[in-house]
């Protein structure tokens, strides 16, 4: 160690050696971030690329959970709404329209949620803690019996066998490699969004009100909409991953939008470790796993049970998820 | 019209659910001055503060603020106005570092609080300014700090300082001082009377030593009323504020006894 004057211990660092360190993490962080890309570009050689894409849509679904419970501290039981309501416009309008370009396609669900979204928002945003998870579940209630009754929805059926389409007129999506490239194109996309978003202007002020709301109101902020926006980006990013869904497994179901989903969100993201990068990708990965392993093998009624196990203990052992505890380790001993 | 008074209470008036917390309480600070809100535990200080600075609103009675009523407005723009409030127990913004809280402060007036497509590069430019900030409460050294490592003391200069950031007009500061030794006591009483300059301070301060060094009038509420007002001397000359401060001791005493 060249550094040995410096108590490791002590606060006050040299604010050269603090920049110095924050430098260093930084190029650790693009390595790490360049690598996983490489493992993303080579995985469908190795792995089923419907299981990739599956997993890819739940870890985007699973981050824009994370920009609101782990960055604003705002626990919505109804993001089932937004999932599902991407994906039944997409499903719609690519069945419907037989000419439309996917990409708009999902545009147009992403945007419909979207302004799910900020109507859910601006009814919800005002309550605190419990309040606000009941009156997001009781909205999304709605939402999901809306979806029961509506002609479009394909009711207990759903929307079979919607058309993947063309992206850009230039790219048949028929292909699942080709397929795979773009949902992974998708997923880095919202990935980037919601990583600018947490290191913006506007999250510094995030950070601020989920630290200390009043005093961030007596700084002059206008907290609830503040909120709101949060609201409405995660809401606009869970479109986009149940839009890509639905291409991806040409499929809009009322399981999108029942409130189990809006539970399995919470678990991956908890699992995983909530307020970290990448705790819902972990979280979304495992849970994705094993429910696909388990469903295949004899165990498959026992899903449920084993993954409320699996949540159960960790949440009792590392209550700071699986990618919490590791950076806390990490922290230990280096 | 008395345009010297930049703070004016007419009657405000706090009930919780019949117990009456703040009585018609005519509270007037007179621009320039630093003006000490004193009283016994559960006097209904901390409360007159949340009203005055919207975070209750009033059950009657109405708060005027250079010359116009601001009873209907929200907390955050009360603080936009330039009356600028603190906490009893400090607040800080614990996961951000003691350079990010003061900077958090400065960014209101950029206006870009919403701007999440931006990089937060675009804030290094109100760095300069948070360290100066920073400076001048001693606490340059620990700008990487995380917050929530400084000792209690560091914390409150900082919430001083972050206040001080928005640059208000009028400064609400509730028991600055509490929970402190000797020598940040010291230390505040001389952060306070520099950020008094230009400026207007109402305090609450349990430490009479603090508000006579300080204070350029005082007012006692007691029970939610105002008992006496006027300048250190006056005050701590009142009987009947004797009797307020000595009751309360007493049944302090009693407790302990008990
Ligand atoms: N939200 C509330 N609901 C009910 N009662 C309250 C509430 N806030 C304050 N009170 C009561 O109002 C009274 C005044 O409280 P307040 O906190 O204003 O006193 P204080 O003068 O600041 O006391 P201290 O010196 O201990 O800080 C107390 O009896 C308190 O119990
Ligand atoms: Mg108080």
């Amino acid at each position: 160690m060249t550094n040995l004057h410096i108590k490791q211990d002590s606060p006050v660092l040299p604010p050269q050696v603090v920049r110095e360190r924050q430098q260093a993490a930084q190029r650790r962080k693009l390595w790490f971030y360049l690598a996983l890309f490489g493992v993303a570009l080579v995985a469908p050689l190795a792995v089923y690329p419907i299981f990739l894409m599956k997993l890819l849509c739940f870890a985007l679904f699973a981050c824009a959970f994370n920009l609101l419970l782990g960055y604003a501290g705002l626990l919505s039981f109804g993001h089932a709404a937004f999932f599902a309501t991407g994906g039944y416009i997409t499903g719609y309008l690519l069945s419907e329209y037989s000419g439309l370009g996917t990409e708009l396609g999902i545009l147009a669900g992403t945007l419909a949620s979207a302004v799910l979204g900020l109507l859910f928002g601006l009814l919800a945003i005002r309550r605190q803690g419990i309040y606000f998870a009941m009156i997001t579940l009781a909205l999304a209630q709605l939402v999901f019996f809306i979806f029961v009754q509506a002609p479009f929805t394909g009711g207990e059926n759903g929307l079979q066998g919607v058309p993947r389409g063309q992206l850009l007129g230039l790219f048949d999506l028929n292909d699942n490699l080709t397929l795979y490239y773009f949902v992974l194109a998708v997923f880095i996309v919202g990935f980037a969004v919601i990583q600018r978003t947490i290191h913006s202007p506007y999250g510094q002020v995030l950070k601020a009100i989920r630290e200390n709301e009043p005093r961030a109101i007596s700084l002059g902020y206008n907290v609830d909409a503040h909120k709101l926006l949060a609201f409405v980006i995660s809401a606009t990013l869970t479109g986009l991953a149940g839009s890509t869904k639905t291409v991806v497994f040409q499929l809009a179901s009322l399981t999108d939008a029942h409130w189990h989903m809006s539970g399995e969100v919470i678990l991956m993201t908890l699992l995983g470790g909530v307020g970290t990068v990448l705790g819902p990708v972990v979280g979304a990965s495992v849970v994705v796993t094993l429910q696909s392993y388990l469903s295949n093998g004899p165990l498959g009624e026992w899903v449920h049970v084993i993954l409320g196990v699996i949540f159960v203990t960790c949440v009792l052992l590392f209550r700071v998820g699986i990618v919490g505890w590791v950076l806390k380790l990490a922290k230990r001993n280096f | 019209m008395s345009p010297e008074f930049v703070l004016e209470t007419r009657g405000l008036t706090k009930e919780f659910r019949g117990f009456t917390a703040v009585d018609s309480v005519d509270l007037r600070v007179q621009k320039g001055h630093i003006h000490a809100l004193i009283g016994p535990n559960g006097a209904g200080k901390t409360t007159v503060f949340n009203l005055l600075s919207k975070f209750l609103a009033p059950t009657s009675g109405e708060i005027i603020y250079q010359g116009k009523p601001i009873t209907g407005l929200q907390p955050n723009q009360i603080a936009r106005l330039g009356l600028v409030r603190s906490f009893q127990i400090s607040a800080v913004f614990g996961h951000m570092s003691v350079m990010e809280n003061v900077r958090v402060a400065l960014q209101r007036k950029l206006g870009n609080s919403f701007h999440f497509w931006k990089s937060e590069r675009s804030l290094e430019a109100l760095n300069e300014r948070a360290l100066q900030m920073l400076d001048e409460v001693g606490l340059l050294e620990f700008a990487d700090t995380l917050t929530i490592e400084l000792p209690y003391g560091r914390k409150r200069a900082l919430e001083l300082a972050t206040t001080l950031a928005l640059d208000p007009a009028v400064l609400l500061l509730d028991e600055p001082t509490q929970g402190m030794g000797g020598e940040d006591v010291e230390m505040v009483i001389g952060l306070v009377r520099r950020a008094a300059v230009g400026r207007t301070v109402l305090m609450v301060e349990h430490n009479l030593s603090v508000v006579s060094q300080l204070c350029d009038r005082i007012t006692v509420l007691a029970r939610g009323a105002i008992l006496a007002e006027g300048d250190y001397a006056s005050v701590s000359a009142n009987p009947l504020v004797r009797e307020a401060y000595l009751g309360s001791e007493a049944a302090v005493i009693e407790e302990a006894g008990a």
